[in-house]
């Protein structure tokens, strides 16, 4: 069978580099949670416990630990001083950029990566709602936002198309993440699964899923707000196809926003559509770029 | 009765929600029920930290006497799966402050925190029983141990007849 990962070859700089890091595996990375910890201390507990990693360049609070390593197991993983976390995927909380004292929303939550750096951020203040449907992972949210110490979160399970405020007094939130479920194309170095088993009929199913939790994710967003829209895949029918959608039928406009790493701006033409001019300001991550996994995230301001 | 007016009326405590704590007693309206007051004073006596530590928490009850802390406030009650942490274990004879509690707290506690050496802590990690010296209170400590150049909470120590018994729950228990 050709590799699924092909149709993207015409979108790429260099698709043999591009190839070659997604076969690659990923190393371990931790991300300090802030919480609870520093870097400068996160490091020296490492240091004292003979724990091997180096720093990633980009972003002080990522550590990428050494091949043998397992996070799981050390004394500031006890303490809820990191958090397993591939690097790629602390794009979106930077993006979002959420301050202390704000009310937040991250509309599908679990296992709870992001919400636990969404909290770090806001310095454990202000109202942060995690939400999800699916219980098993609502119980991993909850024992990871416990371990890192999280104080502010609320925790609900709803289906985020339908997301009810009802709860908040009906009030509607700053910032909201939309870190959508997605075919995952770009965790093919940790999965290679996400690949193997890949279909166009489960990358347009899932895009109609990614549409009506963007959809209603800008509705409970204050005008003026903040929406950050990101996935684990490369598909443009899951990224630029949801935004086309988005800036269709919703109150919302893309932003440029700045990534401390390297990344491709969003496309403007696929298969036989084209896409509006704003989606170059989206961000395309590939694995070869920055030797992580591969990434997309879109900024949108509400209201405006 | 001729008198509806006889102040606040006692309910049930309804434990498959979030309730938030009363204040006061004056403001208690579920039998049992401890209070913010109550709840913030323990901590703060027991582990002498500074009052203002809670200030900005609200404090829920949901399930018998299960209190969880949140630094934020919404509409009681509140009808979600998760609000703030678990904080404190009260409606028994001995309140029992949480593994997570402790944890995000416990660092600057200066009463009621007993430091393990390197094996101890290790074996206390593991769930197991330790025999560190102490010569304070008994009853519900923190465990802790230094590390990088800090003193850093474990977790929740029951120091009874000279012998300390971790309370580390199963799922938290480690083999370092």
């Amino acid at each position: 069978m050709e590799d699924p990962l092909s149709r993207y070859d015409s979108l790429v700089d260099d698709p043999a580099a591009f190839h070659a890091a997604c076969d690659r595996p990923l190393p371990s990375v931790v991300r300090v949670n802030e919480i609870k910890a520093t870097p400068r201390r996160v490091r020296q507990a490492f240091e004292e416990t003979g724990v091997e990693f180096e720093p990633v360049e980009w972003h002080d609070g990522l550590l990428r630990l050494g091949d043998d390593e397992s996070p799981g197991n050390s004394w500031p993983f006890v303490h809820g001083w990191v958090y397993g976390q591939e690097e790629v995927s602390a794009v979106p909380a930077l993006a979002l950029d959420p301050v202390p004292g704000e009310r937040v929303l991250d509309c599908c939550a679990a296992p709870g990566s992001k919400t636990t750096q969404l909290a770090a951020r806001m310095d454990d203040r202000g109202l942060l709602v995690g939400n999800d449907n699916n219980l098993g992972r609502l119980s991993a949210l909850r024992s990871n936002a416990e371990r890192c110490g999280v104080s502010n979160l609320v925790v609900t399970r709803q289906d985020a198309r339908n997301f009810s405020l009802k709860p908040f007094s009906g009030e509607r939130f700053d910032r909201t993440l939309v870190d959508a479920p997605c075919s995952c194309e770009g965790t093919v170095r940790k999965n290679p699964d996400a690949v193997e088993s890949w279909s166009l009929d489960h990358v347009e199913g899932i895009a109609g899923v990614q549409k009506g939790v963007l959809g209603r994710s800008i509705e409970v967003t204050r005008s003026g707000g903040t929406v950050v829209y990101s996935t684990c895949t490369f598909a443009p029918e899951e990224n630029e196809s949801v935004l086309q959608h988005a800036i269709e039928n919703y109150d919302c406009r893309l932003v440029e926003f700045d990534l401390p790493l390297r990344s491709d701006p969003g496309i403007t033409e696929w298969a036989d559509g084209t896409f509006d001019e704003s989606m170059r300001r989206a961000k395309r991550i590939y694995p070869h770029q920055n030797d992580t996994g591969g990434f997309f995230c879109a900024k949108l301001e509400v209201g405006a | 009765m001729t008198d509806g007016d006889e102040g606040a009326p006692i309910e049930e405590n309804e434990g498959s929600r979030f309730d938030r704590l009363p204040a006061t007693a004056d403001e208690r309206t579920v039998e049992g029920r401890p209070t913010r007051a109550a709840v913030v004073d323990w901590w703060v006596e027991r582990f002498d930290l500074d009052p203002e530590t809670f200030e900005s928490y609200t404090f829920w009850e949901k399930g018998a006497g299960k209190v969880w802390a949140f630094a934020d406030d919404i509409e009681s009650p509140a009808d979600v799966e998760g609000l703030g942490m678990t904080f404190l274990r009260a409606r028994q004879e001995h309140w029992k402050p949480t593994t997570d509690a402790v944890q995000r707290f416990g660092r600057e506690a200066d009463r009621n925190v007993v430091v393990l050496e390197d094996e101890e802590a290790r074996a206390f990690l593991r769930g197991e029983d330790t025999d560190p010296e102490w010569g304070g209170d008994w009853g519900y400590l923190i465990a802790a141990h230094e590390i990088a150049s800090g003193i850093e909470p474990i977790g929740v120590g029951l120091y009874l007849y000279g012998e300390l018994r971790s309370q580390m729950p199963k799922g938290r228990q480690r083999e370092l």
